[in-house]
């Protein structure tokens, strides 16, 4: 659950095929609305629900220069009311039709979750209609939700973890928009004005740039319908402003950030692969083979199963669209987080020089193909996995090649692999704890 | 709308579930029950084996995916004295081995068959679960079986792993001054009974752990006769007993399992108040727990009441509290609350406000109790009950959509004593709750005798104003490993 929006870009790439997948979970079907908008819907009749996840391209890194946290400010505006509606009202409305609705600002996009029970889904749209294009930001409640966002920011400043992070996507982005907080800082969410909000909206929510998925108790013939009246009056065209790839990140780097914690965090990585990299898949299974396979992953065999060093230690790839990164955390008493970190980095380096071995490489393929299925659990699951095949660009039948994707893993692809992926000695480290202690045990070990 | 809650930490075993858990009432409350126009849905089966395990059925047909569960009946608050956090460490242990599984295979032998596996202690339960594939089932029951009885432990395994858990205390607790404060909120709140030590356990007694401790604890209350085994997903009921039969059914009996006895909690006879100043505060942060009873302790329709009182007066932006103190009177940046509803012995209402700007967390407490007298001189609107049970129990459907979730419900209720019955008429039972209800509830609970109040104040030198956060004190050192 950490790293929660970062976390779904990673997503998509846990999907795959397995024969076995039920035709009512798998059938996707390309909608098109009589206005012309696309969706993937997967009918499900068993529970008498919609999932709706649709997401528009632009996302945090679409914030102007000085107003960072305009994206999850919009986030969090989205049920303060719209039309006639003040935010009580909203929110009274939405609670007598049980609908959930929750907004998320990704660097690369803007994510809608909407559910509703069949017997309200008339009402639920009508209302997200005017969300999408009759928001209010009335300023009373952006004062509201200003204030809350700087209680969070407050909390964040005091929070290991977000400061390590917020430092190292500093440090490995600098001025790209990707080295700015999601969440803005104190002084940029003071200054974002009803306008920037608005702005924002009207850049882009719009019809080029959005994807949808729907699963459950609708048919095509009433969602296309839907889909003309909640986005059907949203502009044809975006007007985003263009991010430049960022140089990939390297260090070695390392930066220590005093707190009085008695547990000190780190996080540490470099450049990633894209989504688009041929080696991508060999580089997501041998992730699971270095830190993303809970205690099936070197780290946490090395780190916390052997030493007892850690409760948690993992790593990620994250291939955000205009610069990929390959990224891990641990958390140790202050006085062995150099230790930790010797351990880590010496266990990269030895993945990089000799690679995994081929035990490991079956074991990662065998449990990636396995839990393919244990993805589609429930609608809103489904709809999630579907929304980040359309956004990552992998096409509507990506499901059923997935697993044949990861099968073709070799173990000389796995090798070449990591020594091209893993620079253990260009390291962009940040921690959090207290600086004196972890200077005199963080040297080389 | 932004909104934080923040309750007693729930021990998971992995940092994944971290915030699954991280709200006991919350889980508990999202939780699914069986609605009755649900036309696909086939009949919840249930069975006991001869030796007492208690067996659950949950069909889900909708995807070839299973999830396993064993709930055994036993928690952080059936510890020894001085033993705090043995139910929790041991929770750790049951993954280290037997004679079967070779040491720390066994999650490893689930994620090779494809699966997720994981695990959580509670002051009640302790529970432990898979999700495979439906054709693996018969492989993750064999091993939940043979761990019910044959654990292995090394002294190597049980010392780095009581450090692996001191690390997990310190990231949940130590860490976290939130945290800090409602161990010593619960402590206040339960002076007698054993909800008032951590699960995780005090740090000096978690030091003292060891192997003996486990198995002896082990020995006492991991038995069929003491477990509920719930299967949820596209299996059938005869097949699962089938499958249930030739493991866990192996399993002798524990006869000399003898309940659960913990010291009960006497009247309180003044309210307390814990103060916290910490630099790592953040904002001043004001907190009110009662003491009530939980679904399982209370009489008939008492939980109901004050579960549907708490969704009404602090659950979300159109409660009494955050239409009050954030909506109208400015006084909190935001503000909510929760009923704890699933203890075995007791149950809890909290309250919560982040102060605004320069309010005061004795003005912000004011403002809290301002709104508990509101609600026990007048009650709640019959609009208002109607509104939030509609969404209440609609919110039922999207829990039935997850076969985990659902497991998760009725492994929780059954372990509470509850029958499947009891569960599945839940919503029938929040239908009869009236605003008289809901009025008593709140005039018999919500009684300043039983609270305990926790302020978490920021020191002074960290008490900036907007626009001004505190700057860590940074330092740029050369990479280590570099030559």
């Amino acid at each position: 659950m950490r790293y929660c929006q970062r976390v779904f870009s990673a997503l998509a790439l846990t999907l795959g095929a397995l024969a076995a997948l039920p035709a009512n979970a798998m059938d996707i079907q390309r909608v098109t609305s009589p206005g012309g908008i696309e969706a993937w819907l997967v009918e499900s009749h068993v529970n008498p629900l919609i999932a709706m996840r649709f997401a528009f391209r632009g996302g945090a890194s679409q914030d102007p220069v000085d107003k960072e946290g305009a994206a999850y400010f919009v986030t969090a505006m989205m049920d303060e009311g719209a039309g006639e509606l003040t935010a009580v009202e909203f929110q009274e409305a939405q609670q007598t039709l049980a609908m959930q609705m929750d907004f998320d600002a990704s660097r690369d996009v803007m994510l809608g979750n909407v559910r509703t029970l069949t017997e309200n889904a008339e009402e639920t749209f009508k209302l997200l209609r005017l969300v999408m294009t009759q928001a209010r930001f009335d300023q009373d409640a952006m004062d509201r939700v200003r204030a809350q966002i700087l209680a969070g920011l407050k909390f964040d400043a005091n929070d290991p973890e977000t400061v390590a992070s917020l430092a190292w996507d500093k440090l490995a982005f600098n001025d790209h928009p990707y080295g700015r907080p999601i969440k803005g800082t104190m002084a940029s969410i003071t200054n974002i004005e009803r306008q920037d909000l608005q702005d924002y909206v009207k850049r882009v929510f719009a019809r080029d740039q959005l994807v949808i998925s729907v699963v459950g108790d609708i048919d095509a013939e009433t969602l296309g319908r839907v889909l003309d009246q909640v986005f059907g009056d949203l502009p044809e065209h975006a007007v985003l402003t263009p991010v430049a790839d960022a140089p990939p990140p390297f260090g070695p780097t390392r930066e220590v950030i005093a707190m009085d914690v008695p547990q000190s965090v780190a996080q540490f990585g470099h450049r990633g692969f894209p989504r688009r990299d041929d080696d991508f898949i060999a580089a997501y299974v041998l992730n699971y083979i270095i830190g993303g396979g809970g205690f099936s992953s070197r780290l946490m065999e090395e780190v916390r199963e052997k030493r007892g060093l850690a409760y948690s230690v993992y790593s990620n790839l994250y291939p955000y669209q205009h610069g990929a990164v390959f990224v891990g955390n641990v958390a140790t008493k202050t006085e062995a987080v150099g230790q930790s970190l010797a351990v880590i980095e010496s266990e990269l380096k030895r993945l990089s020089e000799q690679g995994p071995s081929a035990d490991e490489l079956e074991s990662a393929k065998s449990y990636l193909t396995g839990a393919y299925a244990l993805r589609f659990e429930s609608s809103a699951s489904i709809a999630s996995q579907l929304l980040w095949i359309q956004i990552e660009e992998l096409g509507i039948d990506y499901v059923t090649k997935r697993n044949e994707l990861i099968d073709a893993v070799t173990l000389d692809d796995i090798k070449r692999v990591a020594k091209r992926l893993i620079e253990a000695d260009r390291l962009i480290t940040t921690i959090v704890g207290r600086p004196v202690e972890t200077k005199s045990k963080a040297a080389p070990g | 709308m932004v909104m934080w809650m923040r309750d007693q930490p729930y021990a998971a075993r992995r940092f994944g579930l971290r915030f699954l858990y991280i709200f006991m009432g919350f889980a508990f409350m999202t939780a699914a029950v069986a609605i009755e126009h649900v036309e696909a849905a086939e009949e919840v089966s249930e069975f006991t084996l001869k030796n007492g395990l208690h067996v659950v059925v949950i069909p889900d047909r909708r995807a070839p995916v299973v999830t396993q569960m064993v709930w055994y009946k036993v928690g952080a608050a059936d510890e020894p004295p001085g033993s705090s956090g043995i139910a929790h460490f041991l929770e750790h242990l049951m993954f280290k081995g037997t004679e079967e599984i070779p040491p720390g295979q066994f999650s490893k032998i689930i994620a090779r068959n494809g699966g997720d596996d994981n695990a959580f202690t509670n002051h009640d339960v302790t529970a432990y679960f898979q999700r495979v594939a439906k054709d693996r089932l018969p492989t993750v029951m064999r091993m939940e079986a043979d761990r019910m009885a044959n654990l292995r432990l090394t002294p190597e395994d049980v010392a780095t792993e009581r450090d692996v858990i001191l690390e997990e205390r310190r990231s949940r607790v130590d860490n976290d001054p939130g945290s800090i404060l409602q161990e010593q909120m619960m402590a206040a709140l339960y002076s007698n009974h054993p909800y008032g030590v951590p699960i995780i356990g005090w740090e000096h007694e978690i030091r003292e752990l060891n192997r003996e401790d486990a198995l002896a604890f082990y020995k006492r209350f991991y038995a069929p006769n003491n477990a509920i085994l719930i299967v949820a997903g596209d299996v059938d009921a005869e097949e699962v007993k089938a499958l249930a039969e030739s493991t866990f059914g192996k399993i002798p009996r524990n006869a000399s399992l003898n309940g659960r006895k913990r010291p009960s909690e006497p009247e309180h006879g003044a309210p307390v108040r814990v103060t916290l100043e910490d630099a790592r505060a953040g904002r001043t942060t004001v907190q009110r727990y009662y003491t009530s009873p939980s679904y399982a302790s209370a009489d008939p329709g008492e939980a109901e009441a004050l579960d549907l009182l708490m969704r009404v007066v602090a659950t979300g932006s159109v409660s009494r509290i955050y239409k009050r103190l954030v909506v109208e009177q400015k006084k909190a940046a935001s503000a909510g609350g929760w009923f704890s509803d699933s203890g075995l012995d007791s149950g809890r209402l909290g309250f919560y406000a982040i102060s605004a700007d320069g309010v005061t967390a004795e003005e912000t407490d004011a403002a809290i109790k301002t709104v508990i007298e509101e609600i026990r001189a007048d009650g709640v609107t019959q609009e208002e009950l109607d509104r939030a049970r509609k969404s209440y129990i609609a919110e039922f459907v999207y829990t039935q959509d997850s076969q985990s979730r659902m497991a998760r419900h009725y492994g929780w209720k059954l372990a509470m004593g509850m029958s499947i019955e009891d569960v599945d008429a839940w919503p029938d039972r929040l239908r009869k709750v009236t605003v008289q209800d809901i009025k008593a509830a709140a005039q018999k609970y919500l009684v300043d005798k039983n609270s305990v109040a926790g302020f978490l104040l920021p020191t002074p030198e960290f008490t900036s104003s907007v626009g001004d956060a505190p700057a860590p004190v940074r330092a740029q050192m050369p990479a280590a490993g570099k030559s």
